[in-house]
């Protein structure tokens, strides 16, 4: 029981940290301390922060949780953002703009679905390969997804739905319209959306993570023999853990789509997946806190280094490289190893003292 | 040379109603498993032919031979980890013909690694739980959304990983990390794991490999009390011949992908064939 009691205090204080940094942010925003506000560029990054916070613990979930890289992460996030896109604009022409936040919801609902058949259909093939090869064929899906997400035209004509390939000429307004993305988009997302998702997130993975399909998800990463001899079905599990990483990052798509007037499928390239991997590796491989702290960082990170104007991105590069070489270097570990249980034992002994 | 009393089982075997010997005690229920004729080729290399054994419903078996003999293939193909290339496998009378290691454990077997592959970064309580997996189940979103079939089956996971956990006394050690265990926690681990998965027949893999004297004595009582507790047929591999010897009722010698002898242990010991496999023929003159 001890343990478990372990886990849920790392769990809650990881929900914790999400809950206080959205309220210092909801603080900021408002104004009413003085000196402690937010800049305006800083409070444009607050909806992808959150849609990256969900992307990264949505990929450490395959990555970190089943092992497997998955390199195609920005095309689940690509389908999520147009269906989510067709389906807002759908829903608030039917229900009128009253509704945003319903439409958002059910947008980022639709979203999620749309991600998740997507997952289903590319994880049927790949989830038969392993590693490397797994890693490049999730690539090429990724790839695949946002070139027929180019010549996708949908449009809509009163309240019906139309969609061509490679045709313009569709009746009615477009909505999706080819290389030119999704234009006219009306900004549904809001920052509290954000951070309920991030909470959903967070709710989904931990308590997937810490129940008999996660044990049995973990179980196959480590010895997939092992777990077979004891009768887990390993295709099942495998497909949990990528549809469910799928549906979560069409949500976070839908939130992110609909926070833009314009969303071309070029926003969701290789680029986009290889950033997400970034910082689910920078927060440690199977760690949803780091994750979380790495997403957040690293996006804003750019913004705060705007300062250094024309070195920005070369600065990026270099605190990167200098966070990778200092988690990984073994004297600055085995430091932290020596100093964590001091204190923690100092800790125990003045709680034992005040008993 | 010994000056303990040699250990060695006293069980009387009988002729099988189709064919093999069983222990006299089973010989009126159905043999757990029964393998006929069974081969695998790896290319043109004949890794096992031949292989036939039944082993009663109780029986404690062994499976023994030089180093290369085929021991451990023949484990892979019982789990079906290989598909064997000729031959037919009946696990408690059911064919198991074009299945995997996930369904061969349904039906009732279960196994242990001769390289422990336990799941060394998660607690000793978890691997018994993953062992739990088929047999205390609830669903994905019940899990996510901890509804009530989370708790009990948690709970019921809970106290059955215990009692498990309590067959050597390793309840204390249910929160420990499974990967930094002793070398024989781990193999004593692997055991309750395999167990938890409610077989009919366990396979160990040289289970007293890395163990002293004395831990491989207590290990020899501990596999005879979970066949009495549990009623169930363990089929071993050993080196350890004092193990082997001990408890095992009916013995399988393998060399070469072929077996060379069955018996008992005493028959064994007396075969001038099996005595040729491992030591060599003695020189004429």
């Amino acid at each position: 029981m001890k343990k478990s009691n372990k886990k849920l205090t790392s769990n809650l204080i990881t929900y914790g940290i999400v809950v206080v940094a959205f309220l210092l942010c909801q603080l900021a925003i408002s104004g009413v301390i003085d000196g402690f506000s937010m800049s305006r560029s800083l409070k444009g990054q607050l909806i992808p922060i959150c849609v990256y916070i969900v992307m990264a613990v949505s990929l450490n979930l395959t990555v970190g949780i089943s092992g497997e890289l998955s390199l195609g992460h920005a095309g689940f996030m690509s389908v999520g953002a147009f269906s989510g896109i067709v389906a807002a604009m759908w829903l608030s022409k039917g229900m009128g703009n009253e509704n945003e936040l319903l439409c958002l919801v059910l947008a980022i609902i639709v979203g999620g679905i749309c991600a998740g058949i997507a997952g289903v259909i590319i994880g049927i093939p790949v989830l038969r390969l392993r590693g490397d090869y797994l890693a490049i064929v999730t690539l090429a899906f990724g790839e695949i997804i946002r070139n027929v997400l180019n010549c996708l035209y949908i449009s809509l004509d009163g309240s019906s739905l139309h969609l061509a390939f490679n045709n313009p000429n569709i009746p009615g307004k477009l909505l999706v319209n080819g290389p030119a993305g999704a234009t006219g988009v009306s900004k549904f997302s809001t920052f509290g959306m954000g951070f309920v998702l991030v909470l959903f997130t967070l709710f989904v993975v931990l308590n997937l993570i810490n129940s008999r399909s996660g044990r049995a998800i973990m179980a196959i990463r480590d010895s997939r023999i092992a777990a077979e001899s004891v009768g887990i079905n390993i295709t099942k599990y495998k497909m949990m853990a990528f549809v469910t990483s799928a549906v979560l990052a069409g949500m976070a798509g839908a939130l992110y789509g609909l926070n833009f007037s314009t969303v071309t499928a070029s926003k969701f390239k290789f680029d986009t997946s290889i950033l997400v991997l970034v910082f689910v590796v920078l927060g440690g491989i199977g760690n949803i806190r780091g994750s979380i702290i790495a997403a957040t960082l690293l996006t804003v990170l750019p913004e705060l280094l705007r300062a250094f104007s024309t070195y920005r991105m070369l600065i990026y590069a270099i605190v990167l490289i200098l966070v990778m070489l200092a988690t990984n270097n073994p004297t600055l570990r085995s430091a932290v190893d020596r100093i964590v249980p001091r204190l923690r034992k100092s800790a125990a002994r003045k709680e034992s003292d005040q008993a | 040379m010994t000056q303990k009393p040699k250990r060695q089982s006293t069980t009387k075997m009988v002729p099988a109603p189709s064919h093999g010997i069983v222990p006299e005690r089973d010989v009126n229920s159905r043999p757990v498993l029964e393998a006929r004729n069974l081969g695998i080729d790896f290319g043109g290399l004949h890794a096992v032919e031949d292989f036939n054994l039944i082993i009663g419903k109780t029986e404690i078996a062994g499976l023994i031979g030089p180093n290369g003999a085929g021991k451990t293939t023949v484990f892979n193909l019982l789990t079906k980890v290989y598909q064997p290339t000729m031959g037919t496998i009946l696990l408690n009378g059911r064919d198991t013909a074009g299945m995997n290691t996930m369904q061969a454990n349904k039906l009732g077997i279960a196994r242990t690694f001769q390289n422990i592959r336990l799941f060394g970064n998660m607690s000793v309580e978890d691997n018994v739980r993953i062992g739990l997996h088929n047999q205390v189940r609830y669903g994905m979103f019940s899990g996510i959304f901890r509804l009530p079939a989370y708790w009990e089956g948690e709970r019921k996971q809970h106290e059955r990983a215990m009692d498990l956990l309590s067959i050597f006394d390793m309840q204390d050690l249910a929160g420990h990390q499974a990967g930094s265990l002793p070398y024989g926690a781990q193999r004593r681990l692997e055991i309750v794991r395999a167990l938890a998965t409610n077989p009919s027949l366990l396979l160990l893999d040289e289970p007293a490999a890395g163990m002293n004297p004395h831990e491989t004595e207590e290990l020899m009582e501990n596999i005879t009390k979970i066949r009495d507790q549990f009623k169930i047929a363990i089929l071993l591999i050993e080196h350890d011949m004092s193990l082997v010897m001990g408890i095992c009722e009916g013995i399988c010698v393998l060399n070469y992908g072929r077996i060379i002898a069955k018996g008992t242990a005493e028959e064994i010991q007396n075969n001038p064939v099996v005595i040729e496999a491992y030591l060599g023929k003695r020189k004429e003159n």
